[in-house]
Protein backbone atom coordinates (compact mmCIF):
# COMPACT_ATOMS: atom_id res chain seq x y z
CA UNK A 1 0.00 0.00 0.00
CA UNK A 2 1.10 3.11 -0.59
CA UNK A 3 0.21 6.72 0.61
CA UNK A 4 -1.19 9.35 -1.96
CA UNK A 5 -1.82 12.83 -1.48
CA UNK A 6 -3.74 14.96 -4.17
CA UNK A 7 -6.33 18.35 -3.97
CA UNK A 8 -9.21 16.89 -4.87
CA UNK A 9 -12.40 19.67 -5.69
CA UNK A 10 -10.34 21.81 -3.70
CA UNK A 11 -9.70 19.98 -0.58
CA UNK A 12 -6.98 18.09 -0.36
CA UNK A 13 -7.28 14.27 0.64
CA UNK A 14 -4.99 11.63 1.68
CA UNK A 15 -5.55 8.05 1.01
CA UNK A 16 -4.07 4.74 1.14
CA UNK A 17 -4.07 2.73 -2.26
CA UNK A 18 -2.68 -0.17 -4.12
CA UNK A 19 -0.34 0.75 -6.59
CA UNK A 20 -2.63 -1.14 -9.27
CA UNK A 21 -5.78 1.08 -8.39
CA UNK A 22 -6.53 3.66 -10.95
CA UNK A 23 -7.50 6.96 -10.24
CA UNK A 24 -11.05 6.01 -10.92
CA UNK A 25 -11.39 2.88 -8.41
CA UNK A 26 -9.69 5.60 -5.94
CA UNK A 27 -12.04 8.08 -6.51
CA UNK A 28 -14.77 5.82 -6.41
CA UNK A 29 -14.22 3.33 -3.60
CA UNK A 30 -11.95 5.29 -1.34
CA UNK A 31 -12.51 8.60 -1.73
CA UNK A 32 -16.61 7.99 -2.16
CA UNK A 33 -17.38 10.36 -4.93
CA UNK A 34 -19.02 8.24 -7.10
CA UNK A 35 -19.82 10.79 -9.65
CA UNK A 36 -17.24 9.53 -12.01
CA UNK A 37 -18.65 6.53 -14.08
CA UNK A 38 -16.59 3.70 -15.24
CA UNK A 39 -17.82 1.83 -18.32
CA UNK A 40 -14.68 0.00 -20.12
CA UNK A 41 -11.89 0.77 -17.83
CA UNK A 42 -9.01 0.55 -20.77
CA UNK A 43 -9.78 4.06 -22.00
CA UNK A 44 -12.03 3.48 -24.85
CA UNK A 45 -15.76 5.06 -23.57
CA UNK A 46 -14.97 8.22 -21.56
CA UNK A 47 -17.31 8.04 -18.78
CA UNK A 48 -14.55 8.37 -16.19
CA UNK A 49 -13.32 11.38 -17.44
CA UNK A 50 -11.62 13.30 -14.56
CA UNK A 51 -9.62 16.83 -15.04
CA UNK A 52 -5.98 16.61 -13.59
CA UNK A 53 -4.14 20.14 -13.44
CA UNK A 54 -6.13 21.53 -16.34
CA UNK A 55 -6.63 18.84 -18.66
CA UNK A 56 -9.55 16.05 -19.13
CA UNK A 57 -7.92 12.51 -18.50
CA UNK A 58 -9.23 9.19 -18.35
CA UNK A 59 -8.82 7.96 -14.89
CA UNK A 60 -8.97 4.32 -15.49
CA UNK A 61 -5.81 5.30 -17.80
CA UNK A 62 -3.75 7.02 -14.68
CA UNK A 63 -2.77 5.11 -11.61
CA UNK A 64 -3.87 6.94 -8.26
CA UNK A 65 -0.79 6.78 -7.56
CA UNK A 66 0.66 9.06 -10.18
CA UNK A 67 -2.11 11.47 -8.59
CA UNK A 68 0.84 12.91 -5.67
CA UNK A 69 0.47 16.50 -5.68
CA UNK A 70 -1.98 16.78 -8.26
CA UNK A 71 -5.22 18.82 -8.37
CA UNK A 72 -8.04 16.59 -8.98
CA UNK A 73 -11.95 17.87 -10.12
CA UNK A 74 -14.64 15.43 -11.19
CA UNK A 75 -17.86 15.98 -11.76
CA UNK A 76 -18.93 16.75 -7.91
CA UNK A 77 -16.50 19.60 -8.04
CA UNK A 78 -18.12 21.74 -11.32
CA UNK A 79 -20.51 23.16 -8.95
CA UNK A 80 -20.07 24.31 -5.34
CA UNK A 81 -23.67 24.38 -4.19
CA UNK A 82 -26.96 22.76 -5.35
CA UNK A 83 -27.18 25.85 -8.06
CA UNK A 84 -26.75 23.76 -12.01
CA UNK A 85 -24.00 25.61 -13.47
CA UNK A 86 -23.98 26.92 -17.17
CA UNK A 87 -23.09 24.02 -18.79
CA UNK A 88 -25.36 21.61 -16.66
CA UNK A 89 -28.02 23.79 -17.18
CA UNK A 90 -27.50 24.01 -21.02
CA UNK A 91 -27.20 20.22 -20.78
CA UNK A 92 -30.57 19.83 -19.00
CA UNK A 93 -31.84 22.41 -21.48
CA UNK A 94 -30.99 20.79 -24.55
CA UNK A 95 -32.09 17.38 -23.39
CA UNK A 96 -28.11 16.54 -23.82
CA UNK A 97 -28.66 13.14 -21.33
CA UNK A 98 -31.29 10.49 -20.77
CA UNK A 99 -29.86 7.50 -19.00
CA UNK A 100 -26.75 10.02 -17.90
CA UNK A 101 -24.07 7.42 -16.99
CA UNK A 102 -21.65 9.19 -19.61
CA UNK A 103 -22.80 12.29 -18.38
CA UNK A 104 -20.27 13.19 -15.90
CA UNK A 105 -17.33 12.66 -18.62
CA UNK A 106 -19.46 14.67 -20.70
CA UNK A 107 -19.45 17.36 -18.66
CA UNK A 108 -15.76 17.15 -17.25
CA UNK A 109 -14.47 17.18 -20.85
CA UNK A 110 -16.59 20.08 -21.88
CA UNK A 111 -15.58 21.95 -18.87
CA UNK A 112 -11.99 21.28 -19.58
CA UNK A 113 -12.12 22.10 -23.09
CA UNK A 114 -14.12 25.33 -22.68
CA UNK A 115 -11.95 26.99 -19.64
CA UNK A 116 -8.62 26.42 -22.44
CA UNK A 117 -11.00 26.98 -25.72
CA UNK A 118 -13.87 29.33 -25.02
CA UNK A 119 -14.73 30.12 -28.47
CA UNK A 120 -14.30 25.98 -29.39
CA UNK A 121 -16.88 25.35 -32.70
CA UNK A 122 -18.59 22.83 -33.07
CA UNK A 123 -16.06 20.93 -35.24
CA UNK A 124 -13.55 21.17 -32.29
CA UNK A 125 -16.25 20.01 -29.83
CA UNK A 126 -17.14 16.96 -31.70
CA UNK A 127 -13.43 16.37 -31.88
CA UNK A 128 -12.81 16.75 -27.89
CA UNK A 129 -15.95 14.52 -27.39
CA UNK A 130 -15.79 11.86 -29.89
CA UNK A 131 -13.51 9.85 -27.28
CA UNK A 132 -16.94 9.58 -24.70
CA UNK A 133 -19.40 7.48 -25.90
CA UNK A 134 -23.62 7.92 -25.55
CA UNK A 135 -25.60 5.21 -26.15
CA UNK A 136 -28.54 7.34 -25.72
CA UNK A 137 -28.83 11.23 -27.57
CA UNK A 138 -26.97 10.93 -30.67
CA UNK A 139 -24.59 13.18 -29.59
CA UNK A 140 -26.70 16.22 -31.43
CA UNK A 141 -27.91 17.93 -28.32
CA UNK A 142 -24.75 17.48 -26.42
CA UNK A 143 -22.62 19.45 -29.00
CA UNK A 144 -25.93 21.97 -29.02
CA UNK A 145 -25.39 22.16 -25.23
CA UNK A 146 -21.81 22.58 -24.78
CA UNK A 147 -22.10 25.27 -27.95
CA UNK A 148 -24.73 27.28 -25.93
CA UNK A 149 -22.17 27.58 -23.02
CA UNK A 150 -19.87 28.77 -24.24
CA UNK A 151 -20.93 32.11 -23.50
CA UNK A 152 -20.54 31.19 -19.50
CA UNK A 153 -16.71 30.54 -20.36
CA UNK A 154 -15.58 33.85 -22.32
CA UNK A 155 -13.02 35.28 -20.07
CA UNK A 156 -14.18 38.82 -18.34
CA UNK A 157 -10.94 40.77 -19.61
CA UNK A 158 -11.36 40.39 -23.23
CA UNK A 159 -11.62 43.91 -24.58
CA UNK B 1 -9.91 -5.33 -15.83
CA UNK B 2 -7.85 -4.70 -12.81
CA UNK B 3 -4.05 -4.85 -13.36
CA UNK B 4 -1.80 -7.38 -11.50
CA UNK B 5 -0.12 -6.29 -8.55
CA UNK B 6 3.37 -4.96 -8.86
CA UNK B 7 5.43 -2.51 -6.98
CA UNK B 8 5.74 1.68 -8.01
CA UNK B 9 8.30 3.80 -7.80
CA UNK B 10 8.69 7.35 -8.89
CA UNK B 11 12.49 8.15 -8.65
CA UNK B 12 13.58 12.25 -8.74
CA UNK B 13 16.70 11.59 -11.32
CA UNK B 14 17.25 9.36 -14.57
CA UNK B 15 20.09 7.46 -12.72
CA UNK B 16 17.83 6.39 -10.05
CA UNK B 17 15.25 4.87 -12.65
CA UNK B 18 17.83 2.77 -14.59
CA UNK B 19 19.08 1.65 -11.76
CA UNK B 20 15.57 0.39 -10.60
CA UNK B 21 14.73 -1.32 -14.08
CA UNK B 22 18.77 -2.84 -13.55
CA UNK B 23 17.88 -3.69 -10.10
CA UNK B 24 14.80 -5.23 -11.44
CA UNK B 25 14.93 -7.09 -14.98
CA UNK B 26 10.84 -7.63 -15.10
CA UNK B 27 10.05 -4.19 -13.88
CA UNK B 28 9.38 -1.48 -16.89
CA UNK B 29 8.70 2.02 -17.62
CA UNK B 30 5.52 4.35 -17.43
CA UNK B 31 5.02 7.66 -18.26
CA UNK B 32 1.64 8.68 -19.57
CA UNK B 33 0.50 5.22 -19.03
CA UNK B 34 -1.90 5.66 -22.02
CA UNK B 35 -0.66 2.24 -24.06
CA UNK B 36 0.37 0.80 -20.92
CA UNK B 37 -2.47 0.80 -18.58
CA UNK B 38 -4.83 -1.10 -21.03
CA UNK B 39 -2.02 -3.42 -21.52
CA UNK B 40 -2.15 -3.98 -17.83
CA UNK B 41 -5.85 -4.10 -17.40
CA UNK B 42 -6.01 -6.59 -20.06
CA UNK B 43 -3.15 -8.60 -18.06
CA UNK B 44 -1.28 -9.11 -21.50
CA UNK B 45 1.97 -7.60 -19.51
CA UNK B 46 2.58 -7.97 -16.10
CA UNK B 47 5.28 -6.69 -14.75
CA UNK B 48 6.89 -6.74 -11.20
CA UNK B 49 7.40 -2.92 -10.98
CA UNK B 50 6.71 0.49 -12.62
CA UNK B 51 9.54 2.84 -12.65
CA UNK B 52 7.36 6.48 -13.24
CA UNK B 53 8.93 8.87 -15.31
CA UNK B 54 7.13 11.85 -13.80
CA UNK B 55 9.24 13.41 -11.43
CA UNK B 56 12.77 12.88 -13.46
CA UNK B 57 13.60 16.26 -14.99
CA UNK B 58 14.62 17.83 -18.31
CA UNK B 59 12.24 15.30 -20.53
CA UNK B 60 9.29 17.41 -20.99
CA UNK B 61 10.76 19.95 -23.22
CA UNK B 62 10.60 21.07 -27.02
CA UNK B 63 13.39 22.46 -29.21
CA UNK B 64 13.44 23.68 -32.00
CA UNK B 65 16.69 24.92 -33.99
CA UNK B 66 18.91 24.93 -36.94
CA UNK B 67 19.54 21.03 -36.04
CA UNK B 68 15.30 20.19 -36.35
CA UNK B 69 13.45 19.65 -33.44
CA UNK B 70 14.01 17.93 -30.76
CA UNK B 71 10.98 16.11 -28.56
CA UNK B 72 11.64 15.12 -24.81
CA UNK B 73 10.15 11.61 -24.00
CA UNK B 74 7.78 13.14 -21.23
CA UNK B 75 6.59 15.79 -24.14
CA UNK B 76 2.50 14.63 -24.21
CA UNK B 77 0.35 15.05 -27.36
CA UNK B 78 -1.09 18.23 -26.36
CA UNK B 79 2.07 19.97 -25.57
CA UNK B 80 2.86 19.31 -29.50
CA UNK B 81 -0.73 20.57 -30.62
CA UNK B 82 0.05 23.67 -28.31
CA UNK B 83 3.72 24.85 -29.91
CA UNK B 84 2.51 27.45 -32.69
CA UNK B 85 6.82 26.47 -33.93
CA UNK B 86 6.11 23.38 -34.58
CA UNK B 87 3.31 24.54 -37.78
CA UNK B 88 6.58 26.09 -39.89
CA UNK B 89 9.26 24.11 -38.15
CA UNK B 90 7.54 20.45 -38.30
CA UNK B 91 4.02 20.92 -40.34
CA UNK B 92 4.01 17.16 -40.89
CA UNK B 93 4.37 16.24 -37.51
CA UNK B 94 1.69 18.70 -36.13
CA UNK B 95 -0.46 17.55 -38.68
CA UNK B 96 -0.06 13.69 -38.15
CA UNK B 97 -0.57 14.05 -34.36
CA UNK B 98 -4.19 15.53 -34.90
CA UNK B 99 -4.97 12.08 -35.67
CA UNK B 100 -3.11 10.69 -32.30
CA UNK B 101 -6.94 9.23 -30.10
CA UNK B 102 -8.79 10.95 -28.33
CA UNK B 103 -8.71 14.71 -26.86
CA UNK B 104 -8.54 12.79 -23.04
CA UNK B 105 -5.52 10.53 -24.49
CA UNK B 106 -3.71 13.45 -26.40
CA UNK B 107 -3.38 15.24 -22.82
CA UNK B 108 -1.59 12.50 -20.99
CA UNK B 109 0.03 10.06 -23.83
CA UNK B 110 3.95 10.74 -24.24
CA UNK B 111 6.24 10.73 -26.99
CA UNK B 112 8.58 8.03 -25.43
CA UNK B 113 5.75 5.84 -24.34
CA UNK B 114 4.54 6.11 -28.14
CA UNK B 115 7.97 5.04 -29.36
CA UNK B 116 8.48 2.07 -26.53
CA UNK B 117 5.24 0.86 -27.06
CA UNK B 118 5.77 0.70 -30.61
CA UNK B 119 2.36 0.05 -32.35
CA UNK B 120 2.54 -0.48 -36.08
CA UNK B 121 -0.44 1.68 -36.21
CA UNK B 122 1.01 4.73 -34.20
CA UNK B 123 1.62 7.92 -35.94
CA UNK B 124 4.27 9.08 -34.22
CA UNK B 125 6.52 6.16 -35.02
CA UNK B 126 5.62 6.39 -38.47
CA UNK B 127 6.97 10.26 -38.41
CA UNK B 128 9.85 9.10 -37.02
CA UNK B 129 10.94 6.63 -39.36
CA UNK B 130 9.83 8.38 -42.69
CA UNK B 131 11.52 11.28 -41.48
CA UNK B 132 15.12 9.74 -40.46
CA UNK B 133 14.48 10.73 -36.80
CA UNK B 134 17.24 10.04 -34.26
CA UNK B 135 16.14 7.94 -30.62
CA UNK B 136 18.27 8.77 -28.05
CA UNK B 137 18.02 5.83 -25.42
CA UNK B 138 20.17 5.75 -21.67
CA UNK B 139 20.88 2.60 -19.78
CA UNK B 140 23.40 1.39 -17.34
CA UNK B 141 26.15 0.76 -20.44
CA UNK B 142 25.45 4.91 -21.10
CA UNK B 143 23.51 6.54 -23.72
CA UNK B 144 23.09 5.67 -27.49
CA UNK B 145 21.34 6.87 -30.63
CA UNK B 146 19.40 5.12 -33.10
CA UNK B 147 17.97 5.85 -36.19
CA UNK B 148 14.37 5.39 -35.89
CA UNK B 149 14.21 2.94 -39.16
CA UNK B 150 16.30 0.21 -36.70
CA UNK B 151 14.61 1.14 -34.07
CA UNK B 152 11.53 -0.95 -34.96
CA UNK B 153 11.36 -4.38 -35.03
CA UNK B 154 7.98 -5.67 -35.44
CA UNK B 155 4.29 -5.05 -33.69
CA UNK B 156 5.30 -4.15 -30.36
CA UNK B 157 9.14 -4.85 -30.39
CA UNK B 158 11.92 -2.67 -30.51
CA UNK B 159 15.31 -3.16 -30.03
CA UNK B 160 15.18 -0.87 -26.45
CA UNK B 161 16.83 -3.01 -23.48
CA UNK B 162 15.28 -3.63 -20.10
CA UNK B 163 17.35 -1.34 -18.39
CA UNK B 164 16.46 1.73 -21.37
CA UNK B 165 14.93 4.69 -21.03
CA UNK B 166 13.69 6.59 -24.09
CA UNK B 167 15.28 10.38 -23.19
CA UNK B 168 14.53 12.31 -26.98
CA UNK B 169 13.25 11.89 -30.09
CA UNK B 170 15.47 14.26 -32.49
CA UNK B 171 13.44 15.17 -36.31
CA UNK B 172 16.20 16.15 -38.40
CA UNK B 173 15.48 20.13 -40.44
CA UNK B 174 12.53 20.57 -42.24
CA UNK B 175 13.13 22.99 -44.91
CA UNK B 176 10.10 25.93 -45.31
CA UNK B 177 9.13 24.92 -49.31
CA UNK B 178 8.62 21.37 -48.46
CA UNK B 179 6.12 19.50 -49.81
CA UNK B 180 4.44 16.93 -47.70
CA UNK B 181 1.68 15.05 -46.44
CA UNK B 182 0.07 13.23 -44.32
CA UNK B 183 -3.17 10.76 -44.92
CA UNK B 184 -5.01 8.29 -42.60
CA UNK B 185 -8.27 6.26 -42.25
CA UNK B 186 -9.76 4.77 -39.68
CA UNK B 187 -13.16 3.59 -38.84
CA UNK B 188 -13.95 6.42 -36.50
CA UNK B 189 -11.91 9.90 -35.55
CA UNK B 190 -9.23 8.70 -32.91
CA UNK B 191 -9.38 5.34 -33.95
CA UNK B 192 -6.11 2.68 -35.01
CA UNK B 193 -5.01 3.44 -38.13
CA UNK B 194 -6.16 0.95 -40.43
CA UNK B 195 -3.63 2.57 -42.66
CA UNK B 196 -1.63 5.79 -43.21
CA UNK B 197 0.23 7.18 -45.44
CA UNK B 198 3.66 10.06 -44.50
CA UNK B 199 4.99 11.60 -47.62
CA UNK B 200 7.62 14.98 -48.54
CA UNK B 201 9.48 15.59 -50.57
CA UNK B 202 11.88 18.87 -51.85
CA UNK B 203 11.43 20.06 -55.26
CA UNK B 204 14.68 21.43 -58.06
CA UNK B 205 14.62 24.41 -60.29
CA UNK B 206 12.26 22.56 -62.80
CA UNK B 207 9.54 21.26 -59.75
CA UNK B 208 11.02 17.74 -59.96
CA UNK B 209 10.94 15.91 -56.94
CA UNK B 210 14.13 15.57 -55.22
CA UNK B 211 14.87 13.01 -52.19
CA UNK B 212 11.32 11.64 -51.29
CA UNK B 213 10.49 9.81 -48.47
CA UNK B 214 7.16 7.91 -48.26
CA UNK B 215 6.45 6.17 -45.00
CA UNK B 216 3.58 3.69 -44.22
CA UNK B 217 1.54 2.72 -40.82
CA UNK B 218 -1.42 -0.01 -40.16
CA UNK B 219 -0.67 -1.75 -43.25
CA UNK B 220 2.21 -3.07 -42.13
CA UNK B 221 3.97 -4.70 -39.30
CA UNK B 222 6.13 -1.80 -38.33
CA UNK B 223 6.33 1.51 -39.72
CA UNK B 224 8.72 1.83 -42.54
CA UNK B 225 9.41 3.34 -45.75
CA UNK B 226 8.40 2.27 -49.13
CA UNK B 227 11.72 2.34 -50.71
CA UNK B 228 10.47 1.36 -54.13
CA UNK B 229 8.12 4.25 -54.59
CA UNK B 230 10.44 6.40 -53.27
CA UNK B 231 13.05 5.40 -56.01
CA UNK B 232 9.77 6.11 -58.61
CA UNK B 233 9.14 9.57 -57.31
CA UNK B 234 12.56 10.51 -57.29
CA UNK B 235 13.56 13.37 -60.36
CA UNK B 236 9.92 13.62 -61.72
CA UNK B 237 7.57 16.04 -61.38
CA UNK B 238 4.49 14.83 -60.21
CA UNK B 239 1.51 14.58 -62.54
CA UNK B 240 -1.51 11.95 -62.94
CA UNK B 241 0.50 8.77 -64.71
CA UNK B 242 3.08 9.37 -61.80
CA UNK B 243 0.98 9.42 -58.94
CA UNK B 244 -0.91 6.27 -60.46
CA UNK B 245 2.47 4.55 -60.70
CA UNK B 246 3.49 5.45 -57.25
CA UNK B 247 -0.17 4.45 -55.80
CA UNK B 248 0.16 0.64 -57.55
CA UNK B 249 3.70 0.41 -56.49
CA UNK B 250 2.83 1.18 -52.82
CA UNK B 251 -0.06 -1.30 -53.18
CA UNK B 252 3.11 -4.22 -54.48
CA UNK B 253 5.08 -3.36 -52.44
CA UNK B 254 3.50 -3.63 -49.08
CA UNK B 255 3.10 -7.06 -46.90
CA UNK B 256 -0.28 -6.02 -45.19
CA UNK B 257 -1.81 -7.72 -41.77
CA UNK B 258 -5.24 -9.68 -42.09
CA UNK B 259 -6.98 -8.87 -39.19
CA UNK B 260 -10.22 -7.63 -38.03
CA UNK B 261 -11.27 -4.60 -39.36
CA UNK B 262 -9.33 -5.35 -43.04
CA UNK B 263 -8.05 -8.12 -45.12
CA UNK B 264 -4.91 -7.76 -47.34
CA UNK B 265 -6.84 -6.82 -50.55
CA UNK B 266 -8.40 -4.47 -48.61
CA UNK B 267 -5.28 -2.67 -47.30
CA UNK B 268 -3.32 -2.99 -50.54
CA UNK B 269 -6.12 -0.70 -52.29
CA UNK B 270 -6.18 1.75 -48.97
CA UNK B 271 -2.73 2.23 -49.54
CA UNK B 272 -2.49 2.68 -52.72
CA UNK B 273 -5.54 5.70 -52.03
CA UNK B 274 -3.90 7.09 -49.24
CA UNK B 275 -0.50 7.61 -51.45
CA UNK B 276 -2.83 8.91 -54.15
CA UNK B 277 -4.19 11.39 -51.58
CA UNK B 278 -1.16 12.07 -50.34
CA UNK B 279 0.68 13.29 -53.87
CA UNK B 280 -2.51 15.20 -54.47
CA UNK B 281 -2.06 17.44 -51.54
CA UNK B 282 1.47 17.21 -51.29
CA UNK B 283 1.47 18.88 -54.77
CA UNK B 284 -1.02 21.90 -53.75
CA UNK B 285 1.42 24.22 -52.33
CA UNK B 286 -0.10 25.50 -49.13
CA UNK B 287 1.41 28.03 -46.28
CA UNK B 288 1.74 26.32 -43.14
Amino acid sequence: MMRVMFQLNGKPVEVEVEPRMHLADCLRDELRQTGTHLGCEHGVCGACTVIVDGAAVRSCLMLAVQAEGCTVVTVEGLSTDDALTPLQTAFRKHHALQCGFCTPGMLTTAHALLTEEPDADADRIRSALSGNLCRCTGYIPIVEAVLEARAAYQKTDKP
Amino acid sequence: MKPAPFEYQAPATLREAIDLLVSDPEATVIAGGQSLIPVLAFRLAAPSMLVDLRRVPGLGNIAVGESGVRLGARVRWRDIEHDRRLATAHPLLREAIAHVAHYQIRNRGTVGGSLAHADPAAELPGIAVTCDAEITLVGAAGARTIRAGEFFTGPLSTVRQADEIITELHLPFWPEHRRWAFQEFAQRQGDFAVAGIALFYDQDRYSRVRDPHVGVIGACNRPQRLRKVEVLLNGRAVDEDLIREAAAAAAQTIDPPEDFHAGVAYRRALVATLVERSLRTAAQARGS
